[in-house]
């Protein structure tokens, strides 16, 4: 409980707000919500009197999400006051199903021998991949880091590729040559995998950037397609973050940072290495709204990351989400995990996401145990024929060592008649317009 | 005001900053050859014809635009092709070679400046891990058309920390390319192939070269020009002993070569022009000929550039070999300022001479070395 008591501001909880004014969504003054977690909410995802706030980037106007949506929902009685339809509802519980079993099978494979080298497991995390990846389109980018099975999972890499990948067979998303930390799809926008902390930032902000470069100098007006950036609460003490912050504001590049902030770097836990441990408030510092909510609540993630998307889609600009988190198994499959108290994992073990959202579903009529059981039987074979798939594939050719070093190697392109264009004797022949 | 105030400046022959200009510079006559044309120059209209030709290539990197580059390369791009294409970035070298390598997954063409290539170490994780290793990593589905360019090596006076060359550094990465052109032949076409290149090149230029002259033929002005990526030229054809060079010290051999000749001795000088991939078939069959080899560099002797010509040179040509392969490089130490030990520093001309007469067996005993 100690730890997450900075979540749970209660400065801000005490300001009480009258009304909720529609220019919160012109976009002339930037705004930043907060739907912060208290208590009450830990162990209730979602309730009708659920505190949230809503707060203005430079004004004190502050005002309860939950009134909005009730206002806003009663107009639709046949929905309700849910924020997810049934098909929806079963949509994200069948990724968090996914994530969660396959995570279970590698730990298994890697005992086992299958799998070897550094894996980094994201049980306990889903909410936070699911909850945001399942608003994106197939053009739109996910870029992560090291502990991203599920978010290749999520975005929509075959399980089957990815438990390849992990084996080194040739049938890997990436053949083999990238492992666990390195998976790369280039059909499901997924840029990486990047081993180093940090490093996958500024490359999320150089895709942003294309994004608007394509709108705004190659003139392809329908491109709005958004980059999400995934890393963890130790990124945020690196330099890297906080340029590419900079840039981004100052850009206005379709960026969402999202910070999965699990408390635990390794071994090094997020107070002790952090001077201020908010880090929704760096975002605000560099002129982008700064935002907190409940990682561990996949539908308050996606209510949060709509809006941050969405803002991003119409060109509004960056911002910095902060999703308190926690991962239930150790850093990597390596590491004893000894320092981590267990009444902390107790305490987060109790608020897993597939369960709140079961409870959810069941709770309020979405769907009866028998439908979710199904799904659960239905990802469990999924997960099983991946492993099979990966075991009888071949390992790769001898070949492949020295594929792909460079896109061209001799540097010079390959024509349309398909010899190299330096031996045209025709190639210097001017086309350029100077 | 301020416009006229650069005009001048950039009349006077270079940057705002002082610099001790070479005492010759090195210009050879061919017969055919009608303009003359500075590296400045050349990697300018390199870059303008590039970005004309192709909407997705753009430039990033400090004081590219309003400051029209810290060295005038990227002078009057701005004004041409606008904010959109030719950024000013705040000095943030992870940031934006993070920014340039992410852009160029996804298609774009950045061209990367980095005002000199040692800001470059605050951004070598992207330029090895994230662009060099990619298409490895991805199994060829992600390539990265990436050029990173800026002034390597010494300049004047600049002391330890904007002095390294970096060549040694990038040429050991599988995966990047690495460029050092020394004319403006050489700027043109090699800038050009590189940004027409699939995979990430490293552009070493060289700032005291930025003011030198060379002539140039019709055909390098065209704007199709390319040079092959991998291929070194024969600058000058003898049969004594073979000089490799790269980048400014190509000027130093050229001179020294004349010098030899009225010694009796020819020397054969090539210009490496890219260091990865090396040319090691031209620089063997020019050692198979002459049977001696000198190789020149400005950067560091250990794990340079000269040890893998040499171990490249000794694995396939041992027994063509008639004497010693001879190395100069610059001196092991951290660059000093004052002038005189600067000059002590780096490789002079009579360097290469007397490491040239060492190895045709012609010299005194060696004079003491630094």
């Amino acid at each position: 409980m100690s730890s997450s008591t900075f979540f749970s501001s209660s400065s801000i909880n005490t300001i009480k707000s009258s009304c909720f004014t529609t220019e919160n969504h012109s976009s002339i003054i930037p705004t930043s919500s907060f739907l912060g977690s208290t208590h009450k909410l830990r162990f209730n995802p979602l309730t009708a009197n659920s505190p949230t706030r809503f707060i203005k980037n430079r004004q004190t106007h502050i005002v309860a999400v939950s009134d909005v949506k009730q206002k806003q929902l009663k107009s639709t009685p046949f929905v309700g006051n849910l924020l997810i339809t049934k098909e929806e509802g079963l949509e994200l519980y069948e990724d968090m199903i996914l994530g969660r079993t396959f995570e279970d099978m590698c730990a298994q494979m890697y005992y086992r021998g299958k799998m070897f080298g550094f894996v980094h497991l994201y049980n306990g995390q889903e909410a936070v991949s699911t909850g945001f990846i399942k608003l994106l389109k197939q053009q739109d980018c996910v870029v992560s880091t090291y502990r991203d099975h599920v978010h290749a999972l999520s975005k929509g890499v075959p399980a089957r590729e990815v438990m390849s990948e992990l084996f080194g067979k040739t049938t890997g998303c990436v053949r083999g040559q990238g492992g666990s930390m390195h998976m790369f799809s280039k059909e499901h926008n997924l840029i990486g995998g990047f081993a180093f902390i940090g490093e996958g930032i500024p490359i999320a902000t150089g895709t942003a950037f294309t994004s608007k470069y394509n709108r705004d100098v190659l003139k392809q007006a329908d491109c709005d397609h958004v980059t999400l950036a995934f890393f963890g609460d130790g990124t945020c003490n690196n330099g890297q973050f906080f340029e590419c912050l900079n840039m981004a504001a100052l850009w206005k590049l379709p960026i969402v940072f999202v910070v999965e902030n699990n408390l635990w770097a390794i071994g090094m836990s997020h107070e002790r290495a952090t001077s201020d441990p908010e880090i929704w408030k760096k975002g605000p510092a560099f002129g982008m709204p700064g935002v907190h909510v409940d990682g561990m609540d996949v539908l308050k993630v996606r209510e949060v990351a709509k809006e941050a998307v969405e803002r991003a889609r119409r060109g509004d600009g960056p911002t910095l989400i902060e999703c308190e988190t926690y991962r239930f198994r150790g850093h990597s499959l390596a590491d004893p995990d000894e320092l981590r108290d267990p009444s902390e994992k107790a305490h987060y073990a109790a608020r897993d996401p597939i369960t709140a959202l079961k409870k959810y579903m069941i709770e309020n009529k979405l769907a009866n145990e028998g439908e979710l059981k199904a799904i659960e039987k239905k990802i469990d074979e999924l997960v099983e024929e991946a492993v099979e798939f990966a075991d009888a594939s071949p390992h790769p050719d001898r070949s492949q060592l020295l594929q792909n070093v460079f896109a061209d190697p001799k540097g010079f392109g390959i024509g349309p008649d398909g010899r190299y264009r330096c031996e045209d004797p025709k190639f210097t022949q001017g086309t350029a317009h100077v | 005001m301020w416009g006229i105030l650069r005009q001048k400046v950039v009349a006077g022959g270079g940057s705002p900053l002082v610099r001790i200009r070479p005492a010759v510079s090195a210009l050879r006559s061919y017969s055919s050859a009608a303009k003359e044309m500075t590296v400045r120059d050349a990697l300018n209209s390199a870059l303008d014809e590039e970005m004309s030709a192709d909407p997705k290539v753009f430039l990033m990197g400090e004081e590219v635009g309003e400051y029209q580059g810290a060295y005038k390369i990227t002078k009057g791009l701005l004004d041409k092709y606008g904010p959109d294409r030719v950024l000013d970035t705040p000095i943030t070298e992870a940031g934006f070679t993070g920014i340039g390598v992410g852009a160029a997954y996804y298609g774009l063409k950045p061209v990367v400046e980095f005002m000199t290539f040692n800001f470059s170490m605050q951004a070598i994780d992207h330029i090895i891990n994230s662009a060099a290793k990619s298409n490895y990593m991805s199994a060829g589905q992600i390539n990265v058309p990436i050029v990173f360019r800026g002034p390597n090596g010494a300049a004047a006076g600049v002391g330890a920390q904007h002095s390294h060359c970096y060549a040694a550094w990038y040429s050991s990465c599988p995966g990047l390319k690495v460029l050092t052109p020394y004319s403006s032949e050489d700027a043109r076409g090699l800038l050009k192939a590189a940004i027409r290149d699939p995979d990430p090149v490293v552009f070493l230029e060289n700032e005291l070269l930025y003011g030198e002259s060379f002539p140039v033929s019709a055909e390098v002005l065209d704007s199709s020009f390319c040079l092959p990526i991998g291929k070194a030229k024969i600058e000058r054809e003898g049969k004594d002993v073979t000089i490799t060079a790269f980048s400014k010290m190509v000027g130093f051999s050229l001179k020294a070569a004349d010098i030899l000749a009225k010694e009796g001795i020819s020397a054969e000088v090539i210009n490496l022009r890219s260091i990865r991939p090396l040319d090691r078939a031209t620089i063997n069959a020019s050692v198979r000929k002459t049977n001696r080899l000198v190789t020149v560099e400005e950067g560091f002797p250990q794990h340079g550039i000269g040890a893998e010509i040499c171990t490249s040179v000794v694995e396939e040509s041992f027994g063509y070999l008639d004497a010693p392969v001879e190395r100069i490089s610059g001196a092991d130490v951290p660059m000093p300022y004052a002038a005189n030990l600067e000059r002590l520093a780096v490789p002079q001309v009579e360097d290469i001479v007397r490491a040239a007469k060492r190895a045709c067996y012609r010299s005194m005993p060696m004079a003491a070395a630094a």
